[in-house]
């Protein structure tokens, strides 16, 4: 089982999967989306029986595999899988099948291709498997790159009230970043001994200054990417304007490329830039969780809203990596996962809301539980997810990430904490104004707002919800893989976690 | 007073002698053969002498050797280029040959006809164009070959005239919006003549210095060969200045044909006046020859002065990257634009010949080699958008051709995305190779300044995606025609290997890696 070569097909398998969807007739829509859903799920089902592969107290990189690709300048497909990455990879292929099935009709409105829109979602999947499977980093950096362009379209061609700025302003941010890093990577192969192997480069030491650029030129791309306050303009317009399915990929895991890449890149290749840049880095992502908060309060526009929400759990998930302790590394890519099945579910239900209102302003609803009850109770549910009530999965992340931090930085802990407090306000807010409350009398001329949550819709939102709450209560089978990854990047900065407190004052009773 | 005739490698420099000669055919065929063979007779002729010297060039891959009187080096860098340049001027030629989307094909049918005459307008309606243009490009494109393997600065002259004046008349020949045409024609002219006087005067005080150094035992002092150049500027005199003078001279008539700033004011006009075919023929294979010969003559000449030039020439490739993708942000016309994008193209491209290192040969080659390919198929899509008064070119006439025809939008796309430098296109790959090689050689300052105007450079890029994709189309977005034979291949072969460079670029980078060694 272990010489299959799980990451080659897997990567390549939505990429021939979109081609197949993309010659399909236009006159035939309906046989374009069996066929793409149809194609996900044989991804998602390979994706399973890869993680059964993976040994969970293995090696830190595992199910590696190499070829040949530039010799010239020793770039190869490498593609290997750390905990991290493989739980990602999860969270990706779960994703695009319920995305998908989520999109059934988002482009039937517009006038289309739509085995286009299907075969984007598919090279979208790819782009995203192939940049959290690399480990070789020119390949990384060939899909970081690559997977603008497919996101460019779905925004672009496909998306709401704004899109074509959404779109630009998208690619411009995320391609500045890209060039950074692009200097970044070259700098790094031209001092690390012209190699790009991620396994060689993380074992060979650069001069102090040397590191700290090149670490601020990866941490810039990544900073754009998660995003980071003050980098994180583009998101609001980008998730605003993108259909309901691209959104919720496009905040569930394309933002998380953003931390992963500082988890896989920038902490072990950089380790004494890592320890010099964290108290900055700890200080834009608190900034980010309460200042992103107080914008969501704010917003009146729904798919905003949630975007920004998305913005201040990246500020615990900053926090949580450059705390340097396991714990608080650990919650950090729990909330990763997380964050991308409550966020991608946000988005998903307030998709539906607003195809069914056709308005994505909160005023235009109001008491609408009353005419979609079970819609009203997932949205309520998926907000809950959200402000990491305890019992959903959120909730393990948020408080690892907070315990993880506390020990060795308390007042970030505190003023984190302030966040849950906000988040509370908007999540709620947001669903009283459009759930709760005296009917808006305009809902009752928008017959589609009468009917309630279709089966597939259902089929849609299920697993998630499921997921959420296993999660929630059973994070263990997640965390047992992420565990020793982060405990080995842990190691490659140089931290070691405190010694527990308690357990120091009764040694010293003890004396 | 006996005069030693020097000794000729025929084989090596067969390739040149093929495609001059091919020329001198063409010629022969304008007086003799009946005019309405002539268009195809040409056509053939000038492909199969391409394709002939391509097969030679071939099968000498591994000559290395110094030639007709030390006047010629065919060395890796020689077949190399010349062998890019046959292969880009293959393509050229196609898209020159066209006649499937306009009546009589891209050019005047008599270029002396006075603008907006009768004559004139039967001439656009009706005739053929004008067939001379094959041997002008034939001789331009051995005038090339020449170029860049030149080992003396006065064949490498002859050479700079027998490319440009070709040139000069070809862009004098399109056959709709001729006054724009001839004036583009005449200000290269100008401005071109102006660059060859540079050139030459430059040689002349090179001369100077290598007559005021004294020579090794059993050599002549004096002379404009590159050895003796670089005998004379190693050997570190105590007055250098005629040295750097001549060294400024030349490489201003070197860079004013690589269009690097600020000897670049000609190129938005004359891309946008003359044939569009003959623009993409300019901005590939004249690239080419520019850089071959600027790579020659600072790696193997002024090797000795590299310390001094560096700073300079680095600055150049700055403002050339700056202004050209500054000035890229402001154009509405689709021929402009693209021109200041080789002119930025230009500034990476100096960046890596100022790299040092081998590896900044051998970059700046593949970059040169995967430009050209980009270069002709984006020309070539240009060409197939048009309406009643032939192209259209106005940026606000492309909205919405997305809808319209998706295909060529989207290879359009796909080009643009290439000159954006996204992976998967040979324009990441080239930029890649060139900023490494410069890395390599230290020159952190120029990497730095290529990155940043990465960054402005690729927002005119997008703006003609998102006029294409996201803009509706308008009353008058025109049609996009159905492309003949010669352009679809011309296409088919630029998109093709844009995309193979991209993904797969292994063969042609060490190609060009073991091909990266002068020899003097």
């Amino acid at each position: 089982m272990q010489d299959f070569p799980y990451l080659t097909v897997l990567t390549g398998l939505p990429l021939l999967g979109a081609i197949v969807v993309w010659c399909l007739p236009k006159s035939k829509p309906e046989t374009a989306k069996i066929v793409a859903l149809a194609w996900s799920l044989v991804v998602f089902v390979l994706s399973v029986v890869m993680w059964i592969a993976f040994q969970a107290g293995g090696d830190r990189l595992q199910l590696r595999e190499s070829y040949e690709w530039i010799p010239t300048w020793d770039a190869r497909f490498t593609f290997a899988v750390d905990g991290i990455a493989l739980v990602m990879l999860l969270m990706v292929t779960v994703l695009v099948p319920i995305v998908i099935l989520a999109s059934w009709h988002d482009a039937d409105k517009s006038k289309r291709s739509i085995p286009t829109y299907f075969a984007l979602l598919l090279v979208l999947e790819f782009t995203m498997i192939g940049v959290f499977a690399a480990a070789d980093i020119f390949l990384f950096y060939v899909f970081f790159e690559v997977m603008l362009v497919p996101m460019y379209f779905l925004i672009g061609s496909f998306g709401g009230h704004q899109r074509q700025y959404a779109a630009v302003k998208f690619f411009l941010y995320s391609l500045v970043g890209g060039l950074f890093m692009l200097a970044a990577v070259i700098g790094l192969w031209v001092v690390g001994g012209h190699t790009f192997d991620w396994a060689t480069l993380i074992n060979s030491d650069f001069a102090t200054n040397t590191g700290r650029w090149l670490f601020l030129g990866f941490f810039i791309a990544f900073a754009i990417k998660a995003p980071f306050f003050p980098f994180h303009t583009w998101l609001p317009d980008a998730g605003g304007a993108a259909p309901a399915g691209a959104a919720a990929l496009l905040v569930g895991v394309l933002d998380k490329v953003g931390t992963f890449g500082i988890l896989r890149y920038c902490l072990p290749l950089f380790p004494e830039a890592s320890r010099w840049f964290a108290p900055w880095a700890i200080a834009l992502a608190v900034i980010g969780i309460i200042y992103a908060a107080l914008l969501a309060i704010g917003q009146n526009d729904l798919k905003r809203l949630v975007s920004y929400t998305s913005i201040a759990h990246f500020g615990f998930i900053g926090v949580g990596i450059f705390a340097f302790t396991t714990q608080a590394g650990t919650g950090a890519v729990l909330y990763m996962l997380n964050h991308g099945l409550a966020t991608g579910l946000l988005f998903l239900v307030v998709g539906m809301l607003v195809a069914r209102r056709g308005s994505q302003n909160i005023r235009d609803f109001g008491g609408a539980g009353k005419l979609v009850p079970v819609l009203a109770g997932v949205l309520f549910f998926a907000g809950l997810a959200s402000l990491a009530l305890p019992g959903t999965a959120p909730f393990v992340s948020e408080f690892l990430v907070l315990i993880g931090t506390f020990t060795v930085n308390k007042p970030v802990a505190v003023i984190a904490t302030l966040g849950i407090i906000l988040a509370a306000a908007y999540v709620l807010w947001m669903v009283q104004r459009t759930t709760q409350g005296n009917l808006n009398p305009a809902l009752l001329d928008e017959p589609r707002m009468r009917r309630d949550l279709t089966v597939r819709e259902k089929v849609v939102v299920a697993p998630l919800i499921l997921l959420i709450l296993f999660l929630g209560f059973y994070p263990k089978p997640v965390t047992d893989v992420i565990n020793p990854a982060v405990q080995a990047t842990m190691q490659d900065v140089g931290k070691s976690d405190p010694a527990p407190i308690s357990g120091t004052t009764t040694e010293a009773a003890v004396k | 007073m006996t005069i030693k005739f020097p000794d000729f490698d025929y084989a090596a420099i067969a390739p040149i002698l093929i495609v001059f000669g091919v020329a001198a055919v063409g010629i022969l065929v304008e007086a003799f053969v009946p005019k309405r063979g002539r268009y195809l007779t040409q056509l053939v002729l000038a492909l199969t002498g391409l394709v002939a010297a391509l097969v030679v060039l071939i099968t000498q891959a591994d000559t290395r050797v110094v030639t007709a009187g030390q006047a010629i080096a065919i060395d890796g860098p020689a077949l190399f280029l010349q062998g890019s340049i046959i292969v880009l001027a293959i393509m050229s030629v196609l898209l020159i040959g066209e006649r499937a989307l306009e009546k009589g094909g891209p050019f005047v049918a008599q270029a002396a006809i006075t603008v907006g005459s009768e004559d004139d307008r039967k001439q656009a309606a009706h005739a053929d164009g004008a067939t001379e243009v094959y041997p002008l490009a034939t001789f331009a494109i051995g005038g090339m070959m020449l170029f860049v393997s030149a080992n003396d600065l006065l064949t490498m002259f002859i050479a700079l005239e027998v490319l440009s004046l070709p040139l000069y008349l070809m862009c004098a020949l399109a056959r709709r919006r001729r006054l724009v045409s001839q004036e583009a024609a005449l200000k290269y002219f100008m401005l071109g003549a102006y660059a060859s006087a540079f050139f030459l005067f430059g040689v002349a005080l090179v001369y100077g210095f290598t007559a005021s150094v004294e020579a090794a035992p059993g050599r002549q002092a004096g002379g404009v060969d590159f050895a003796t150049i670089h005998a004379a500027a190693t050997a570190s005199p105590a007055n250098r200045a005629l040295l750097f003078a001549g060294l400024a001279m030349i490489a201003i008539g070197l860079l004013f044909k690589a269009a690097a700033a600020p000897f670049h004011v000609w190129t938005p006009d004359v891309y946008q006046g003359a044939p569009t075919p003959v623009t993409g023929f300019m901005a590939a294979c004249t690239k080419v020859a520019a850089f071959g010969a600027l790579l020659r003559v600072l790696y193997v000449a002024f090797d000795g002065a590299r310390w001094d030039f560096t700073p300079v020439l680095g600055a150049i490739a700055i403002l050339t990257m700056l202004v050209g993708a500054v000035l890229a942000v402001t154009q509405t016309d689709l021929k402009r634009l693209l021109a200041y994008s080789s002119i930025a193209n230009a500034g990476y491209l100096l960046v890596g010949v100022l790299a040092g290192v081998r590896g900044g040969i051998s970059s700046t080659m593949f970059y040169l080699v995967a430009y050209g390919f980009t270069v002709i198929a984006a020309f070539a899509v240009v060409t197939l958008v048009r309406d009643a008064d032939g192209e259209a070119t106005h940026l606000s006439r492309w909205a919405g051709l997305g809808r319209r025809s998706p295909v060529f939008a989207g290879v359009f796309t796909f080009i643009l995305l290439a000159f954006a430098g996204i992976p998967l296109t040979s324009g990441f790959i080239s930029k890649f190779a060139v900023f490494g090689a410069a890395l390599d050689g230290g020159q952190t300052w120029l990497v730095i300044a290529g990155v940043v105007t990465s960054m402005i450079l690729a927002f005119p890029y997008l703006r003609v995606v998102v006029m294409m994709w996201l803009s509706e189309p308008g009353e008058t977005t025109p049609t996009i025609a159905v492309p003949g034979a010669l352009t679809a291949a011309a296409l088919v072969i630029g998109v093709a290997a844009t995309l193979v460079l991209g993904v797969a670029p292994a063969p042609l980078l060490n190609l060009s890696d073991t091909a990266a060694q002068f020899i003097r």
